[in-house]
């Protein structure tokens, strides 16, 4: 209407000459253009409220949890480290896991992290995590799962992440600080992963409670390959959980660890200062304990939240142990075994709070106990620790999107005897594709 | 320890009352099924009002609630994708997994709006499907109510004709009150609001509003000052009646826009429980309606 009237004031304006009625035929024409678009727009409308009104035939906004199939993420991970420059790098009075990934001076590039995962059929889905490196693809994980066994049971077979404790289920992305914990890195290097199988039991009750067995190869740190039938490492698990209110929420846990070492390799430095390589055979048990605690105002932790967890360890280790002759370079070992016994413990804790939308910042504190080590005829040769390894850890780090994350973190590292290290790092952690699914 | 382990197994079925265990994702549903279930469901929501759906904790007694249940009612379209995967395969529930009968995805009976043409994570958080926050228009409760009383009746069949009966009665009174709340936004068509996040986009299409803003410079993206300041001035040439947020969200930046634009900041109850009057889904919408109301005739 108000446009109809502006253009006629227009017009006349414009053709102050123009007769009147020659502006009324214009007005009517108008009017009529109007009115005819208007039962146009409206029949228009009809059919659209008529389709709105009719459900969409289930499937027809089929899809995948993130709408791609497989889901394939990708994550990039890199830092700058300003640390110190040790001879040996290791954990003073713990025997060196595997293969612990130094981590170079200055600019380096972590492992890059390739996941895919799919449901395989109605029955299983799977799962496959891939580091790369340079020259070097590691095989994290790559595992199916049972999907419809119901009755709260799970199995799940290949080589997959140990339920172990808290955070070995994690891959470093998902970490809270930088590095791993002294405790893990003493324990397994990274994180204990079995080729084998996992069978788990949630229980049906109002407490979530969940129970869990593995079997696997063993090859990985404590234990080694000992080319065997059979299995040559057990793991059992159990955890339970639930809510204080609206706002708090905690997980406890439980676990062992059984497995066997046949000439499994360390480098240490002997009584003289030399590189020696010491062979384990024997048994290795693990207890670890965990407990996690998370706050969030009204369970809403887009704006504050703050996550406590700790774990607890103890490691105990008989059988034998061999010192390799190294007397060529000058040191003291001369191909001597005898029994090894080692009961050790340690623990870390750790709190993070988010103190708003995007910023966290975070403490975490690493103690281990040497314990009690026989070393019988070794002694001669090899150094007995009773430094007792900490460090305290200070991190914050911002994060533009769920996808995105840059670190920096600072720790005062007294792992190795008689060295006070500074450490500072920065980190980015980006992730591409569909990803955000954490577990608790 | 075994003893006891044993007493337990042997316990198992003794928790087994309620009919049929619904698992709702969100308030909504949980009164929606509610409403359709009466005394026969147990119904548990996963989260509150209180809560940004997006980002929940995947916690282990929502585990617990998902290896319990028998009918899990999500919207889907992406918005639970950061935690309710996570509870499907802790859980080992097999009846509730996806494209079994126990897993309802409302996004699936209603027309979503707002579906991008392009899917890039640089346009923020996108949801592939389109916009997920579709209980904000009433007709589409009704729609969802009447798949999900099907599905209800086909799940327990023994109870199937007291569910059609129920939602029979709630779907009479859910359509007179939608004409009810019609009738009261005729004023209010056409009012020019600003969305904090794209949360009300099928309340805004229901009563024909007009959203000129969005609080948010991408999709899950944490207002900016300086995009605050854009949204601020673009407000001066286009300006809106009110700035609307949900209740579960941040009041800082509503507020602070709200006050530089003279405008109300309305913060709507979203969902069932996110205000005292808001404690079923008639509540929420004639509180819903009142605020709107409000602004509009100021």
């Amino acid at each position: 209407m108000l446009r109809t009237t502006l253009l006629a004031a227009a017009l006349s304006a414009a053709f102050p000459a123009f007769a009147q009625s020659e502006l009324d035929t214009l007005r009517a024409e108008l009017n009529d253009l109007k009115t005819s678009y208007e039962a146009r727009i409206a029949a228009l409308e009809a059919r659209i409220r008529e389709a709105a009104a009719q459900p969409a035939a289930p499937g027809d906004t089929a899809r995948t949890a993130d709408g791609f199939n497989p889901q394939i993420s990708l994550i990039l991970q890199g830092r700058y480290a300003h640390l110190g420059d040790p001879e040996h790098r290791g954990i003073a009075g713990f025997l060196p896991a595997g293969h612990a990934h130094g981590t170079p001076r200055g600019f380096s590039l972590d492992h890059t992290e390739l996941a895919i995962s799919a449901s395989v059929d109605p029955y299983f889905d799977g799962y496959l995590n891939l580091a790369l490196a340079d020259e070097e693809v590691d095989v994290e994980e790559a595992w199916f799962r049972t999907t419809a066994l119901g009755h709260g049971l799970t199995v799940k077979g290949g080589r997959f992440l140990s339920a172990l404790g808290y955070q070995n289920e994690r891959h470093p992305h998902a970490w809270d600080f930088a590095d791993n914990t002294l405790m893990y890195r003493a324990l397994f290097g990274e994180a204990y992963a079995h080729d084998g199988v996992q069978v788990k039991w949630v229980a049906p009750t109002e407490r979530f409670a969940e129970f869990g067995a593995e079997a696997g190869r063993g090859a990985a740190f404590p234990g080694t390959d000992r080319n065997r039938n059979g299995a040559g490492a057990y793991s059992l698990f159990a955890h339970t959980g639930g809510d204080l209110g609206a706002s708090h929420s905690w997980r406890a846990g439980l676990s062992r660890l059984y497995t066997r070492a046949e000439a499994r390799a360390g480098e240490v430095e002997d009584l003289t200062d030399t590189e020696a390589m010491t062979f384990f055979s024997g048994r290795s048990r693990t207890w670890i304990a965990d407990f996690v605690w998370k706050w969030a105002p009204d369970g809403n932790a887009y704006e504050r939240n703050f996550s406590f967890a700790t774990e607890y360890f103890r490691r105990d280790e008989r059988g034998d142990l061999t010192c390799a002759d190294n007397s060529a370079a000058g040191g003291a070992c001369g191909d001597s075994t005898d029994a090894y016994r080692a009961r050790q413990s340690g623990y870390y804790a750790q709190a993070v709070y988010q103190f708003m939308p995007r910023w966290r910042t975070g403490y975490r504190y690493d103690r281990l106990d040497p314990g009690h080590v026989e070393l019988g005829a070794n002694e001669a040769f090899l150094p007995l620790s009773t430094h007792r390894p900490t460090r305290h850890t200070l991190m914050v780090d911002y994060s533009p999107s769920e996808f995105s994350r840059l670190r920096l973190q600072y720790a005062k590292d007294r792992s190795m005897e008689n060295q006070d290290e500074n450490q500072w790092i920065v980190q980015y952690i980006h992730s591409l594709g569909p990803h955000g699914a954490h577990r608790f | 320890m075994k003893r006891l382990l044993l007493l337990f197994i042997l316990c198992l079925p003794c928790g087994a009352e309620a009919a049929l265990n619904v698992f709702a994702c969100e308030p909504e549903w949980a009164a929606l099924a509610g409403e359709i279930g009466g005394d026969a469901v147990r119904v548990y929501s996963a989260t509150t009002a209180r809560q940004d759906p997006h980002r929940i904790e995947a916690r282990p007694s929502l585990i617990a609630q998902m290896r319990r249940a028998d009918l899990v009612v999500c919207s889907g379209a992406g918005l639970e994708d950061g935690w309710l995967p996570v509870l499907l395969r802790e859980a080992g529930n097999a009846g509730v997994q996806r494209g079994r009968p126990g897993h309802f995805e409302v996004a699936r009976y209603v027309t979503l709006l707002e579906k991008p043409a392009v899917l890039d994570r640089a346009e923020g958080d996108v949801h592939a499907d389109g916009n997920p926050h579709v209980h904000t228009d009433p007709r589409n409760i009704a729609r969802v109510g009447a798949a999900l009383a099907a599905r209800m009746g086909e799940l327990d069949p023994a109870t199937a004709s007291r569910y059609q009966a129920r939602w029979q009665d709630f779907s009479t009174r859910w359509n007179a009150a939608i004409a009810r709340w019609s009738q009261r936004a005729v004023p209010m068509k056409d009012m020019s609001v600003a969305v904090q996040h794209k949360s009300f986009s099928y309340l805004i299409a229901w009563l024909g509003l007009r959203e000129v803003a969005t609080l948010e410079p991408k999709p899950g993206v944490e207002p900016s000052l300086t995009h605050l300041a854009r949204v601020a001035a673009q407000l001066q040439a286009t300006p809106a009646r009110a700035v609307l947020r949900a209740t579960y969200q941040s009041p800082r930046p509503a507020d602070w826009l709200a006050a530089r634009a003279g405008i109300p900041a309305l913060a709507l109850p979203y969902t069932v429980g996110g205000s005292a009057r808001a404690a079923d889904l008639f509540g929420l919408f004639d509180e819903t309606l009142d605020l709107l109301l409000q602004a509009a005739t100021r």
